[in-house]
């Protein structure tokens, strides 16, 4: 079912007994096979990594007609005293830290409510799938950026007065006491803006919940139902546990995804992070400095250091998947 | 004792979990003939209110997409009053260069990266799933271990060599390395899917005589369609929704792609055209929507059982 799940099961897996029997062919031909994945993974993906770790230590910028020239660890030490670079972590951290898991918490709850045979079940998960196929299009982006500016749609819904009979009805802005403003220009709300296009796209996890949901036999539910088990508890000790492998898959691939996110911070912002650094995600901070300023030393310093915390995340989600993560054998 | 006509179906798993927990919750009322299903109504109300207010932004877009940019912000109705397809013309021709070059540039790339995953892909699958050699382990594994890269870390030096190569302005860089089985997700799902294939088959194949390109050539590539379609769906998804390596290799005017031509309706913000920003991003995402319509099967069933976006 899932990459990880392989990666982990590869360590404890014995050996394919059927095939060790068979006598070996010809090597070369798999290797033949293989030519086009081996020089893609040394070319474009083992090289480039190499050359930004060393690019990483050196002051090299392409504008200038002039060879990188070795700095040492000036870059990473630039990196710390540079208040651009602390806002896009915590701009980026604060992204992830919220926006991961209210979207597998929506899709979740979603899952939840659409599953065991609900009339128009293909119909609402088209629906909600919609925003998944879309959201990652500049289209989309712009949309928000709409939606969510002074003149937009939101602001309008906001400012509805709905009329019962006669009797208007004070609006939803009216209500909570907002003002009206520019959501995506103003830098206390821009960012949740972005975070709410997050949670929008929820219908792919919902799917993956959904097909996981299925695979988890009913018996449990009826013999924990004649125990006496409520539906909270149902959840808590039936759903929760069988479905962990699918939820530490989402949460593991849907973090490092959001560490790297660019497209709508950029369209959103105008490329900007704006206002102020307050959408200025890592991903876009480092395009800024590697690809408008050309500071190609500097940007892959902040490459490796996001490939170092993406390791060290992945590596906590790993480590404390054991006290969490249950996997059926 | 017979069931009652009216006996359960046979499978009890679907429709027949949701009613049995409510029967001893709720005791019929001796005094109400008719049972109203409050629960399931208002399930449902909230489970459409949801819907519509998440798709109602797009729908919002298109109907403005037909309005004069002066009355898209000023009317709040979704049926403009005086429907016009100007936006769409003046969208068009917006730029030097029309719309229909950037949408063709977009459709280059979608459809050479989608013939170099397919091939490429399947071919490292093969070996992956069926052939034996040394290292096969390791390589497997590492990868894997390339889903989690950030893509930040090889864009630089990438960049570097492209444009040593003079491939800046050109559509190589965006589709070069597919052809080198880059995107490992797909490598990943096509072996889970090789693997699920009988062997008989193969092996019946190679004692036919048949060399491994052969057996992977006529046994496997057509019995892994399903894969392979997959594969195909989500690599022009992605492709079409990619902005950053359009944006970084294609800086000029008649290379940009759909994605990046609807960066500069932001950028040249002093024209403020919202009526044809709107209808060319219409444009843009209507090879998506008939994708949606017409593929989703396969949509749904790739995210099921793979668990890619």
């Amino acid at each position: 079912m899932s990459g990880l799940g392989e990666l982990r099961a590869m360590a404890r897996r014995p050996r394919d007994e059927r095939a060790r029997r068979r006598p070996k062919r010809n090597e070369w031909s798999g290797y033949l096979f293989l030519a086009p994945w081996i020089v893609g993974i040394l070319g474009i993906t083992i090289l480039p990594i190499l050359a930004s770790l060393y690019l990483s230590f050196t002051d090299y910028r392409l504008t200038r007609r002039r060879a990188p020239e070795f700095v040492g660890f000036e870059n990473y030490m630039n990196m710390f005293s540079d208040s651009n670079w602390w806002d896009s972590v915590g701009v980026t951290l604060r992204y992830v830290l919220f926006g991961v898991p209210l979207q597998l918490a929506v899709a979740l709850g979603l899952a939840m409510l659409l599953d065991r045979g609900l009339r128009g079940l293909s119909f609402y998960r088209s629906v909600f799938y919609l925003p998944s196929l879309l959201g990652g299009s500049v289209a989309v982006a712009i949309l928000w950026r709409q939606v969510f500016g002074y003149e937009g749609l939101f602001n309008e819904f906001l400012a509805w007065k709905l009329n019962v009979f006669g009797v208007t009805l004070p609006s939803l802005g009216e209500i909570f006491g907002y003002e009206t403003i520019s959501w995506i220009g103003n830098a206390d709300t821009a960012l949740w803006m972005i975070i709410l296009l997050h949670v929008w796209t929820f219908g792919s996890p919902m799917i993956i919940f959904l097909a996981g949901l299925r695979q988890i036999p009913v018996m449990y539910y009826e013999a924990a139902e004649v125990d006496g088990a409520g539906k909270w508890r149902r959840f808590r000790s039936i759903t929760l546990p069988l479905l962990s492998p699918i939820i530490f898959f989402n949460l593991v691939l849907q973090t490092i995804g959001s560490f790297q996110s660019f497209t709508q911070a950029y369209i959103i912002s105008g490329g900007s992070g704006g206002p102020g650094t307050s959408t200025l995600f890592y991903g876009l901070y480092l395009y800024r400095q590697g690809f408008t300023s050309y500071q190609m030393g500097y940007a892959s310093a902040m490459a490796w250091m996001l490939l170092l915390t993406i390791a060290v995340v992945t590596a906590l989600f790993f480590a404390t998947s054991r006290f969490w993560v249950f996997y059926e054998d | 004792m017979t069931l009652p006509p009216t006996a359960p179906p046979a499978r009890m798993t679907t429709d027949t979990l949701e009613r049995t927990p409510a029967a001893p919750t709720a005791p019929p009322r001796p005094y109400r003939r008719l049972h109203i299903p409050w629960r399931s109504i208002v399930k449902h109300a909230a489970l459409v209110a949801l819907a519509v207010s998440m798709i109602y932004p797009l729908i919002w877009m298109l109907a403005s997409s037909f309005k004069p940019t002066e009355t898209i912000f000023r009317e709040i109705g979704l049926i403009p009053t005086d429907a016009t397809i100007g936006n769409y013309t003046n969208g068009w021709t917006a730029f030097t260069t029309p719309f229909s070059t950037f949408l063709l540039n977009s459709l280059i790339i979608a459809v050479g990266s989608i013939l170099g995953n397919l091939i490429s892909c399947s071919l490292a699958a093969y070996a992956f799933a069926r052939m034996r050699f040394r290292g096969r382990g390791f390589m497997f594994a590492t990868m894997l271990l390339t889903l989690m890269l950030p893509y930040q870390v090889v864009v630089v030096p990438q960049y570097i060599v492209f444009r040593q190569f003079d491939w800046i302005n050109t559509f190589w860089p965006l589709i070069v390395p597919k052809f080198l089985a880059v995107d490992a997700f797909f490598v990943f799902l096509m072996v889970q899917f090789i693997r699920g294939l009988p062997r008989e088959l193969d092996e019946a194949a190679r004692i036919d005589g048949a060399g491994h390109f052969r057996t992977y050539y006529r046994i496997i590539l057509p019995l892994m369609t399903p894969a392979l379609a997959t594969t195909a769906i989500f690599t022009f998804v992605w492709t079409w929704n990619d902005f950053f390596t359009q944006l970084i290799y294609l800086p000029d005017l008649e290379r940009k792609t759909a994605a990046t031509a609807l960066n500069m309706f932001i950028d040249s913000s002093s024209t403020s055209d919202f009526g044809a920003m709107f209808a060319m991003s219409v444009v843009s995402l209507l090879p998506l929507f008939l994708l949606f319509l017409f593929g989703q099967r396969w949509l749904i069933r790739g995210i099921a059982t793979t668990g890619i976006k």
